[in-house]
């Protein structure tokens, strides 16, 4: 190729790379910046101090994020497995499924959820009298024996840290189920063949093939739901109530209302270094092939 | 030097990434001449073929046509065209707008380029498949759409670069026929890239041999085939025994224990040499009027005639012969003078030649892997 | 066997009810005659009028349309540029520190994005002693600058996957490098082009997080809008908009699915017709 033209195809990226720098860079200097000064602009660790403070924040928040991973992970699984081991068309039609919903806007599915575990909504109050009537019959049982069991208490859905990882499943099991999907697709049929060729059964194809094969796909559906777990602030709000509080909620009042933003960029930074960790551990476990999965 | 000379390669070298690919190559091809670069991969014949076209630029050396220096000239201001390996066909385009591709840079009236467009379809037998997808061509349709679309803009060479390495064998075989007949009707120069030695003896006029981003060998098919310069050549080009000799005077050469009379001289007294002897210039004999004899160790049926390993002295000679030997059996060998060929001794010696670990399987391999030398 | 294909039949219904059951809550409730989002009193489209009358949320979804036209156009451009600049990079930690940059603002915590560019816009505003720069402008930017890298990774493999001969061929036949880009390479790469400016757009309209943060209070997207409402007790009128909504991409989808059906077929009959080899 001449040179004049390789040369004009590289240049082109330039703006690009401005922008990068600029509005990619800089910014996350612009965290680290805030973190370590004062209003005044002068130099200083209280901000970095001042987060002792919420360390059970972070544990809570990581402590959830994960839960819910691993429950989209549950999932997401079996439901990828089927889809790519399904017909072409049935395949399209579900994946267009799974997208669907991502168009309805998040922060009102998040809130339908409210409607739905509401105290006396329709899903509580049915739960509540169905096990109000188990509860009975068990008592009733029970007092053959001469012993009796606690008076019932209603179940609350709404407001519990169990409504907020229902929250972050249900928000994020798209990115989950994407990705595995993918990978399963892509896999080289001949390869289960093969091994069914030497003599494995389907279980054991599924053990030695499939999901070693898989385990890219499950590392980058990993991450992309561990990551905006962790982080949200809009899910605890809504379905965790005043109890739930994360990490991502601190931050947001420290911007939005307390205007504290030198330690809201404290808290950023550190969130921000703890899920690069993650992301890096992740890494480790998926193979040379960096390449991520969307 | 010949008048009629169109490409001249000057003392051209390149390397990559500190990889020497040409090494100070020298050429002259001439106008209307078929030529073929034929070696194994990576021996430099891609390479030279692109700095041809001007997808490549020499690091040093002159490229020449017609008399001027182009060396700067970028490809699309070149006089010739490429037939790429996997054809390089536009998938977004037709086979009609693909053919008709250069003729529209060109400014040709809309009138002309149906003309050429159809006279195109059919020089490669596909009339009637204008409107057609490229993916629903086959090999060979692909093939030959590739081709009308480089002839469709006159170009004075076509390059071509191992264009029949994807198809099958009989169609390679009909496509070598097929593009010689499109040479000599054209009568343009075509500058033919293939490792496959037996596509390049039916083919060319001139047969360019390379090793090691050198030239080895430049002559005619026959050339090639019964005068090879060194060991490389002879058991590249169709199938040799290379023996170790002495030449112990003019038209005298010993080897196997024994000496021969041949027809070659002008080498110094007891000069060492190789010998080749083709497996199909053998004759088999009674052990009792034989110049040489050896056992027979194993005994392959090719259809035409039978191959014969047989072990001669510890070297392994392979015999072609249409009678069936027994393995064990000894065989006496009778070699005229004519048979036999004598080379100067070069790096090549003593690497080739010897069926001692003569396996078909390694053979086919190394015939079935397409180059991508770049 | 039969088995497991009861299961594989049973369980994508289990999960479809999971991922429907708020969607449906939500598009029934739209249409709920009284102002609940819980009790449903009756069958009424007063809602869907509501949000025709509602000048502020309209105004907010005309905001997100113009910020996401604009910032899927500026960076499906500069991103495909971008893509084709990063492909002929020979350098190697010069492609690689690229790469990375641009996998930052996908890796980071939206929230992390969001505040970080706020803070570069407070930053930049408090050195010209300016005060209330967070508006429009910025939210374009912020846009851009999240959706690169969607259309980076979108491109970039179709231009791996580009015979490098096609490019060669063209020049070849006659054509000047940039022809050959424009005539051959660009229909090549087109199909990962516009699935990144789909995608740009897509992120636009969705995102919250980003948008919260850097948009002020001049200029409120529909997410920001509805943010701000789902503070106090919502009426049935976001849901009758998002309603719409939903109907209208579902729509979208199943007319291009169709499409690229017919287009499909077309194709798959073409192929059968060759002969052999």
């Amino acid at each position: 190729m001449g040179k004049k033209s390789t040369l004009l195809s590289r240049l082109i990226g330039a703006p690009y790379i401005v922008w990068a720098v600029i509005f990619i860079l800089v910014p996350i200097g612009m965290v680290a910046y805030y973190a370590f000064t004062d209003v005044t602009g002068a130099f200083t660790f209280s901000n970095m101090s001042e987060i002792a403070k919420y360390t059970d924040t972070f544990l809570l928040s990581i402590w959830l994020g994960l839960l819910a991973t691993v429950i989209s992970l549950i999932i997401a699984y079996p439901l990828a497995y089927i889809i790519a081991n399904s017909g072409e068309n049935r395949q399209k039609i579900m994946m267009m499924l799974i997208m669907l919903p991502m168009w309805m806007n998040f922060l009102l599915r998040t809130y339908s959820w409210m409607t739905i575990l509401e105290d006396n909504g329709f899903l509580t109050t049915t739960l509540n009298s169905v096990s109000e009537e188990i509860w009975g019959i068990l008592n009733e049982a029970l007092h053959s024996f001469g012993k009796e069991l606690k008076p019932f208490e209603p179940i609350h859905l709404i407001n519990t840290r169990g409504a907020v990882v229902l929250g972050m499943v249900y928000n994020f099991l798209p990115y989950m189920i994407l990705p595995i999907y993918t990978v399963i697709l892509k896999m080289d049929r001949s390869l289960i063949e093969a091994a069914q060729d030497l003599g494995c059964n389907k279980f054991q194809v599924f053990k030695n093939i499939t999901v070693p094969l898989s385990l890219p796909g499950v590392v980058s559906g990993f991450t992309m739901v561990f990551v905006p777990s962790v982080s949200t602030f809009y899910i605890s709000q809504k379905l965790g109530g005043t109890g739930t509080t994360l990490i991502g909620d601190i931050i947001e009042t420290q911007f939005q209302t307390a205007n504290n933003f030198h330690l809201g960029a404290s808290l950023s930074f550190v969130l921000m270094i703890l899920i690069f960790i993650c992301l890096a551990v992740m890494n480790k476990f998926s193979d040379e092939d960096g390449e991520v999965i969307i | 030097m010949a008048s009629n000379e169109i490409i001249k390669l000057k003392n051209i070298s390149i390397s990559f990434d500190d990889e020497q690919i040409i090494n100070n190559m020298n050429l002259y091809i001439r106008d209307k001449e078929f030529i073929t670069f034929l070696g194994p991969s990576g021996c430099g014949k891609t390479t030279t073929l692109r700095i041809i076209a001007g997808f490549l630029q020499p690091d040093s050396g002159e490229v020449i046509f017609d008399g001027k220096v182009i060396n700067d000239l970028p490809p699309h201001k070149r006089q010739l065209n490429t037939i790429f390996q996997r054809y390089a066909l536009f998938p977004h385009l037709n086979v009609y707008e693909n053919i008709a591709f250069g003729l529209r840079l060109r400014k040709i009236s809309e009138k002309e380029i149906k003309e050429t467009v159809t006279e195109m379809l059919s020089l490669v037998n596909l009339k009637g498949f204008e409107r057609r997808n490229i993916s629903s061509l086959s090999g060979g349709q692909q093939q030959r759409v590739a081709i009308a679309r480089a002839l469709a803009v006159k170009p004075k060479i076509l390059l071509l670069d191992e264009p029949l390495g994807a198809l099958d064998l009989k169609l390679r075989k009909d496509m070598q026929v097929e593009l010689k007949n499109i040479q000599k009707r054209l009568g343009i120069t075509f500058i033919y890239v293939t490792h496959d030695q037996e596509e390049a003896l039916s083919m060319s006029d001139t047969i360019v041999v390379m090793n090691g981003g050198k030239i080895q060998q430049i002559g005619t098919p026959l050339d090639i085939y019964n005068e090879p310069k060194n060991a490389f050549v002879a058991d590249f080009i169709g199938e040799s025994n290379i023996i170790e000799g002495v030449m112990r005077a003019d038209f005298w050469v010993e080897m196997a224990g024994n000496k021969f009379k041949c027809l070659d001289k002008g080498f110094g007294v007891d000069e060492d040499v190789d010998v080749v002897v083709r497996p199909e210039d053998v004759d088999i004999v009674p052990v009792e009027d034989a110049m040489i004899s050896g056992k027979v160790t194993s005994i392959t049926f090719k259809g035409v005639h039978y191959e014969i390993i047989v072990e001669i002295k510890g070297f392994k000679w392979m015999i072609q012969s249409t009678d069936y030997q027994e393995v064990g059996s000894t065989i006496g060998l009778v070699i005229e003078p004519d048979a036999i060929h004598i080379m100067k001794k070069s790096e090549y010696s003593g690497l080739y030649g010897d069926y001692s670990s003569f396996s078909e399987e390694f053979d086919e391999l190394s015939d079935a892997t397409i180059d991508e030398e770049e | 066997m039969k088995k497991k294909s009861l299961f594989s039949k049973i369980y994508p219904i289990l999960v479809f009810g999971f991922l429907y059951a708020p969607i449906a809550v939500l598009i029934l409730f739209s249409f709920n005659a009284g102002k609940s989002t819980a009790i449903f009193e009756g069958f009424s489209l007063r809602w869907y009028e509501e949000v025709f009358r509602d000048t502020a949320t309209l105004e907010a979804f005309k905001n997100t349309v113009i910020v996401a036209v604009v910032s899927a156009i500026i960076s499906t451009v500069m991103g495909t540029a971008a893509a084709i600049a990063i492909n002929n990079y020979k350098l190697k930690w010069f492609k690689q520190a690229t790469l990375t940059t641009t996998n930052i603002p996908m890796m980071n915590p939206d929230i992390v994005t969001g505040i970080s560019m706020m803070l570069l816009f407070v930053f930049i505003s408090a050195l010209f002693g300016k005060t209330g720069t967070l508006g429009f402008t910025t939210l374009t930017i912020a846009h851009v600058t999240f959706e690169l890298p969607y259309v980076i990774l979108n491109v970039l493999p179709k231009l791996r996957q580009t015979d490098i001969h096609l490019s060669e061929a063209a020049q070849d036949l006659g054509c000047t490098p940039i022809q050959s880009f424009f005539k051959v390479v660009l229909p090549q790469i087109m199909p990962g082009i516009l699935s990144g400016l789909m995608m740009a757009f897509t992120l636009s309209v969705d995102d919250f997080i980003i948008s919260y943060f850097v948009s002020g209070t001049t200029s409120q997207t529909l997410p920001i809008r509805i943010f701000s409402m789902t503070k106090k007790r919502v009426t049935p009128d976001m849901y009758a908009l998002s309603t719409l909504i939903f109907l209208a991409i579902l729509v979208l989808l199943v007319i291009s699915n169709i499409i690229t059906a017919k287009s499909e077929n077309k194709k798959h009959k073409q192929g059968s017709k060759k002969g052999g080899a």
